[in-house]
């Protein structure tokens, strides 16, 4: 091996050749990792911040402003509790409240049930070839538009429809455009690929090893299905559900579309077309605080992982 | 575990019943989408290609279509943007609050769309801000950040730091190494994230409702008003199958871009 024999020097690629501003300025940030987070951050907290979180303190500071008799509109700063007082007076506002949540209940129940044999099946018992046909097959009802599919539920639960015509031969009549029982099935069907795709991301983490210990020591299947399984998959399922139970809170579209039923979500768009912001305000702030409440239950349960 | 036979056997039906109800209202309706009836009774008495010319000379159609591309492509490129800085700030730095950030970056997704829409429009209103194209782009935008954050979190997960270390090891300054490594790594986890974020907005309707002025019509929009009028529940039916299709095609293509969708596209 030959000597150097030539002073040493750094290699030619850690000299800066050329000292551009931006080169310069690239040399500066490295330097400086405070500085690269501050230029990460910058534009999306000032959107998330500015925009979001902004819109959300608005919308509660409208909750305690008052509203002009006759035009309608909000007079800023004009504090009042007029909105709440409005809300609280009417007995009506509480039974939207509660058969709202009972329904995002239900919806989260059923779509638990119905997920949990079909990911269960998809992680652990379709081979892989099948496993990547049923998670596209889940993927296209999840992202065919939301609209059409509540429309397409209408047409077939109208008069004259699929249900009817598939119960007339026993002499019966779908039930119409009407029924609460419809908002259930629909929204059961619209957030159920929400809930599958966590459960089945859940099922397949869990470790082989740990479910043929349990077999090992004398577990049986069901046995090791309820003690090792599901425990493990439980940050999953809370996961899905605050989906289907967010989704479900917030929806004002389906009930409207297929039942005569009013949600949370009619109260507030009724009020806000009606220009009466504050009672719409005011009242949003109930699933606002349930749906805090859950993240910060979920986020406890481990469930941001599973997101 | 190995299952006993009749799990398995009950597991599959079980399987095949919730596709079938997953399938059954998307068949119906690109069956209804022929229906030559305009009372879209079931079943069609029978079928004609008629309705699409009528949707395709529909030129209230043709508007909220374009409006419908131009907002979507707009918010997904401010998604883009916004989503991948955020995504690189949580993931590859410790500093104190990043726990409230990463709660912030769900939030428009796990609050209720009526909660976002309302407080955008309330804020609109208090503000003087002309409801248009402009404000459902924010809206949309707002969202669509948060399926982009997702996508390239979930990614750079997987891609280990050592080759940042040591592209900056060889000199790079961190412009460089960004566009030379990280990108090259997140790149395919971009376009399917850009791809769910297109579809997202391409379909939203309940934020849109509060966002868009009088005047401004997306195809969701147009397909909420024109189910109230009788007479042309056929061409929605067609502009439905066809908005399906749209939405479809995206997740299918961002599906084989990229693994990790099937667990981020529940966002």
């Amino acid at each position: 091996m030959a000597l150097p024999t030539a002073p040493i020097t750094a290699p030619e690629s850690l000299v800066p050749r050329r000292t551009s501003p931006r080169r310069k300025f690239g040399s500066w940030v490295h330097r400086r990792p405070r500085a690269r987070l501050v230029g990460l951050l910058a534009a999306p907290i000032t959107w998330m911040v500015i925009i979001y979180l902004g819109a959300l303190f608005i919308l509660l500071l409208n909750a305690f402003w008052a509203k002009d008799p006759f035009t309608g509109k909000v007079e800023p700063f004009s504090w009042t509790l007029d909105a709440f007082k409005t809300i609280a007076s009417n007995p009506v506002y509480t039974t939207i409240a509660l058969r709202t949540m009972g329904m995002a209940i239900l919806v989260t129940v059923t779509d638990a049930l119905l997920a949990l044999p079909i990911a269960y099946y998809m992680a652990r018992v379709a081979s892989p070839a099948k496993r990547r046909l049923l998670v596209v097959a889940i993927l296209i009802p999840l992202w065919a538009a939301y609209l059409v599919k509540v429309y397409s539920w209408r047409i077939i639960l109208q008069g004259h429809g699929l249900v009817d015509w598939a119960v007339a031969p026993f002499g019966m009549h779908g039930p119409g455009l009407s029924d609460i029982m419809n908002t259930w099935i629909v929204l059961s069907y619209l957030w159920l690929p929400y809930m599958i795709l966590p459960l089945f991301a859940g099922f397949e983490r869990v470790p082989s090893s740990l479910i043929e210990a349990s077999a090992d020591l004398g577990g049986r299947s069901m046995t090791t299905f309820r003690r090792v399984m599901l425990p493990l998959v439980f940050p999953a399922l809370v996961a899905g559900s605050i989906f289907t139970f967010s989704l479900t809170l917030g929806d004002y579209i389906t009930p409207d579309l297929v039942s005569d039923t009013k949600f949370i979500g009619n109260v507030i768009y009724d009020n806000a077309a009606n220009v009466n912001l504050p009672v719409a305000a005011a009242y949003s702030l109930i699933p606002i605080a349930i749906m805090v409440v859950y993240l910060l239950v979920a986020r406890r349960l481990g469930a941001f992982e599973n997101l | 575990m190995t299952e006993p036979r009749y799990v398995r056997v009950l597991l599959r039906i079980a399987t095949i019943g919730v596709l079938v109800f997953l399938f059954l209202p998307i068949v119906v309706l690109a069956i209804q989408a022929f229906n030559s009836s305009k009372l879209l009774t079931w079943p069609p008495p029978d079928f004609t290609l008629h309705w699409f010319s009528d949707a395709a000379g529909n030129p209230q159609i043709v508007q909220a279509f374009q409006n419908s591309i131009v907002a979507a492509t707009v918010a997904t490129i401010l998604a883009l943007i916004l989503g991948t800085l955020a995504a690189l700030a949580v993931q590859r730095y410790d500093f104190f609050g990043k726990q409230t950030i990463s709660f912030i970056f769900v939030l428009p997704l796990a609050l209720p769309g009526v909660i976002t829409g309302i407080a955008l429009r309330t804020s609109y209103v208090t503000f003087g801000i002309d409801l248009g194209m402009l404000t459902i782009i924010v809206g949309h935008a707002t969202f669509c950040v948060v399926v982009i954050y997702n996508n390239v979190i979930a990614r750079l997960r997987r891609v280990p730091r050592t080759a940042e270390e040591a592209s900056a090891d060889l000199g790079a300054d961190s412009f460089t190494t960004f566009r030379r490594v990280t990108l090259p790594a997140v790149r395919t986890a971009l376009l399917a994230g850009a791809l769910l974020a297109f579809g997202l907005s391409f379909d939203e309707i309940i934020v849109t409702i509060f966002t868009a002025g009088p005047g401004t019509q997306t195809i969701p929009l147009w397909i909420y008003s024109a189910i109230q009028r009788p007479n042309e529940l056929p061409v929605v039916n067609v502009v439905a199958v066809v908005v399906i299709l749209l939405s479809v095609i995206p997740v299918y293509l961002a599906q084989r871009l990229s693994g990790d969708v099937a667990a981020s596209a529940a966002l």
